[in-house]
């Protein structure tokens, strides 16, 4: 086994992490965010380290997301895809980690369609495992993401009222949110159809919201989730337009709201559905800086996982050599 | 050619058919009881069985149990399937039909049935399906499996959608005079779900299965049967309004009997944390206001019959993420100990209780010979000690597979001599544990 280090072996969720590690992850993050405004946007923290990013299930952002922070900490990466790879030949996914596993490497990056998946593999293999997404469970950097831009913009988490909106049921990044936010002393709510809430979800702590005005009257900042096409075909809303009718951020909706919001989203958007171009374009919305605090999050959870330190964080970066 | 009798000697029997408890002797003569009685003098070339501070009752009978054979002898056979079930101290089985192809024509009955003599451990009763290929579609031809052997008809695992067929088969049934055994579960409700619907599914991101899509089938099947006058058996029951239901059905004289499994009365699903595979099966384990529902069903009798609803897998199939694993785990062999730690040691039921759970019970639902130990009835009897500890370690299972949330666990209750038609099938002493 590998030393344990402040974050344990892996980072399977925001659930199992007490506050001081996930506030060292935000600090750390804090700190990078530096390296990819730089000419030269390379730091040897993880040189000799090799990464590899399995994902079983299609994703632009977070994939390349966690390439460029792999890169940019000059690690050895290699990308893995369902398709076309030994998985789609029918190996299951033990088998899949052990033959990477037997290639040395150093840590995995997995994004898989069911639940618990990275749990699984973080318990059959000893490499570091990064849960970039299992099924509906857990996606801990992009609550970590969404997190360190809220914290950017309103200075503080505590006490900060965040509604969660749209398909909680099926949203893993809405799990991580709750769990994560909820550590720091932040108030969480979330919003949707009640088709498209998990069971007993308030006894996740969370206030809920049947309607979207209520919640905006509530709220300080919103995290408005992607609503899947597939969500209309299996019937859990009658039509995207009625969603978007009734449930949809608007900019008259926003306009109406008792205080400035924040508006989040964790991507790809499907604009005039949950969110309108101009409230998604508009002066409330961050989007685009959480893309940009996705890389910083990411850097900091694999220099973190390494065994890096978060008050040495700094100094790590400066090294530009040995 | 029959064995030379048996005295089981200075034992505590219990035998609830004829409310007996306490210490007697018991002589078996040519595959059957001969006596029950205080100090039998054996006839000669007798074999003496000393069972001081062990348990004689009549042999434990499991009526829901799934053998894989054929098609997935790599899990089990019918084999392996009655030797554990002779080490977890049964005497009969009941196989369910869900193997490939399923069990529904009088062929692959007899097929079964052959199996199980051929296999010489506990007894294996066939129970055949409900529909052509479980399809739901169309009754099976009953009266010909009857008389290949069959002991009941279910599609068990896959519910009967149909309620016109299931009424059908309530109806037709009744001809033969068997019960129609069923998996109650409203698809509709369950699709896509692997574990129970709550608070823990929630947190796990885990599809759920409600209560309600067991307990609406299950008022659906006691309406039906009280409608038609037929005999319903509903197996694994895991909700508290299923018992509720179950109880006032009974309440009314509807034809019910109903079972509850070891797991169901033991586990909530807060045993799945960690993404456990071995705490999946169908219905789930639910909360533990459940559990205590069905305990509260066993104390009363509403769910009068134990069964472990065995279910072995391979253990790479359960080698796989959540989702994508098979339901169900093995239970010939942690049963008794399961239901004298967790209901005898906890004062949910007597010794005589579980007795008349495992064996008189199922006996009389399923009309089977046995589950009792009156002169001239089959001598199947398990002899057990109920003090007797013991961790569960799966790798000593006799049978094939190893599928148990309960490795490790230290129960009380131990099978020591398992005896189908006055010979033994399964010593502790032989068999080892």
């Amino acid at each position: 086994m590998r030393a344990t280090t402040y974050l344990g072996k892996d980072l399977v969720g925001l659930e199992p992490l007490d506050p001081r590690q996930i506030i060292a992850i935000l600090d750390t993050a804090e700190a990078f965010k530096e390296i990819s405004e730089r000419p030269i946007k390379k730091v040897p923290v993880l040189r000799g380290k090799t990464i590899v990013n399995l994902f079983f299930e299609p994703s632009t952002r977070t994939r390349i997301s966690f390439e460029f922070a792999e890169k940019r900490l000059s690690a050895d990466t290699v990308n893995v895809a369902a398709s076309g790879s030994s998985v789609q030949k029918g190996e299951t996914l033990v088998d899949t980690a052990r033959n990477l596993e037997a290639m040395r490497i150093d840590m995995v990056v997995i994004r898989h369609s069911s639940s618990g998946a990275a749990q699984f593999l973080a318990e059959r293999i000893p490499s570091n495992v990064i849960n970039a997404g299992d099924g509906r469970h857990e996606h801990p950097t992009q609550a970590l993401l969404d997190m360190l831009t809220i914290r950017d913009h309103l200075g503080r988490l505590e006490g900060v009222r965040v509604c969660i909106v749209g398909d909680i049921l099926h949203s893993r990044v809405a799990r991580s949110n709750i769990w994560g936010l909820k550590k720091l002393g932040a108030e969480v709510a979330v919003c949707g159809p009640r088709t498209l809430l998990p069971a007993d979800v308030a006894d996740l702590g969370v206030h809920v919201f049947t309607r979207v005005e209520e919640a905006i009257e509530w709220a300080e900042v919103l995290n408005v989730l992607r609503l899947q096409l597939e969500r209309m075909q299996a019937g859990y809303i009658p039509s995207l337009r009625e969603y978007n009718r009734i449930f949809g951020i608007t900019r008259e909706r926003v306009e109406r709201a008792p205080r400035d919001l924040l508006i989040l989203h964790p991507g790809p958007m499907n604009r005039g559905v949950e969110i309108d171009s101009d409230v998604a374009d508009g002066p409330h919305s961050v989007i685009l800086q959480q893309v940009t605090n996705g890389v910083a999050v990411r850097m900091a959870v694999l220099y973190l996982l390494a065994g890096g330190a978060p008050e040495t964080a700094e100094a790590a970066k400066q090294g530009g050599g040995e | 050619m029959n064995p030379r009798p048996i005295l089981l000697k200075g034992g505590r029997v219990i035998d609830p058919s004829q409310g007996i408890d306490d210490i007697r002797d018991v002589l078996l003569v040519e595959g059957a009881v001969a006596g029950v009685d205080r100090e039998i003098s054996p006839p000669e070339g007798t074999e003496v069985l000393r069972v001081d501070g062990l348990v004689v009752c009549p042999g434990l009978i499991d009526v829901h149990v799934h053998l894989r054979e054929p098609g997935g002898e790599h899990k089990e056979t019918i084999a392996t399937g009655a030797r554990a079930a002779a080490a977890g101290g049964f005497t009969a089985v009941c196989a369910m039909p869900n193997t490939d192809p399923p069990i529904d024509d009088p062929a692959a009955v007899g097929f079964v049935f052959a199996e199980g003599v051929r296999a010489g451990a506990a007894r294996v009763f066939p129970v055949g399906a409900i529909s052509v290929g479980l399809k739901g579609e169309r009754l099976t031809e009953v009266g010909e499996m009857v008389d290949a052997g069959a002991v009941a008809i279910t599609d068990d695992g896959r519910p009967v959608s149909d309620a016109g067929l299931m009424r059908l088969a309530l109806e037709y049934a009744q001809t033969f005079g068997i019960p129609v055994a069923t998996h109650s579960e409203e698809l509709s409700l369950s699709r896509g779900g692997s574990m129970n619907e709550g608070l823990v599914s929630s947190r796990l991101g885990l599809t759920g299965i409600p209560c309600i899509a067991e307990e609406a089938m299950i008022a659906r099947d006691l309406l039906l049967a009280e409608y038609t006058g037929g005999r319903l058996h509903i197996q694994h029951v895991s909700t508290r309004r299923g018992v509720a239901m179950i109880r006032e059905a009974k309440a009314r004289g509807v034809a019910v009997t109903a079972e509850a499994t070891p797991h169901h009365f033991t586990l909530t699903d807060e045993a799945v944390e960690g993404y456990r595979t071995n705490a999946k099966m169908n219905p789930p384990l639910r909360t533990a206001a459940d559990v205590e529902a069905v305990r509260e069903g066993i104390a009363d009798g509403t769910l009068d019959t134990i069964a472990t609803d065995h279910a072995p897998h391979h253990y790479d199939e359960k080698e796989q993420a959540f989702d994508d694993a098979p339901f169900g785990i093995v239970g010939l062999e942690t049963a008794l100990g399961l239901a004298i730690t967790e209901l005898v040691d906890r004062g949910v039921i007597s010794l005589p209780q579980l007795v008349e759970r495992m064996s008189c019970a199922p006996a009389r639902a399923f009309r089977l010979p046995g589950g009792t130990l009156r002169v001239g009835s089959p001598a199947d009897v398990t002899v057990f000690d109920p003090s007797a500890e013991w961790i569960v370690d799966p790798s000593r299972f006799l049978s094939k597979s190893r599928n148990t949330p309960f490795g490790g666990w230290r129960l009380r209750g131990l099978p020591r001599y398992t005896l189908v038609g006055g010979r033994i099938v399964w010593s502790a002493a032989e068999g080892g544990r």
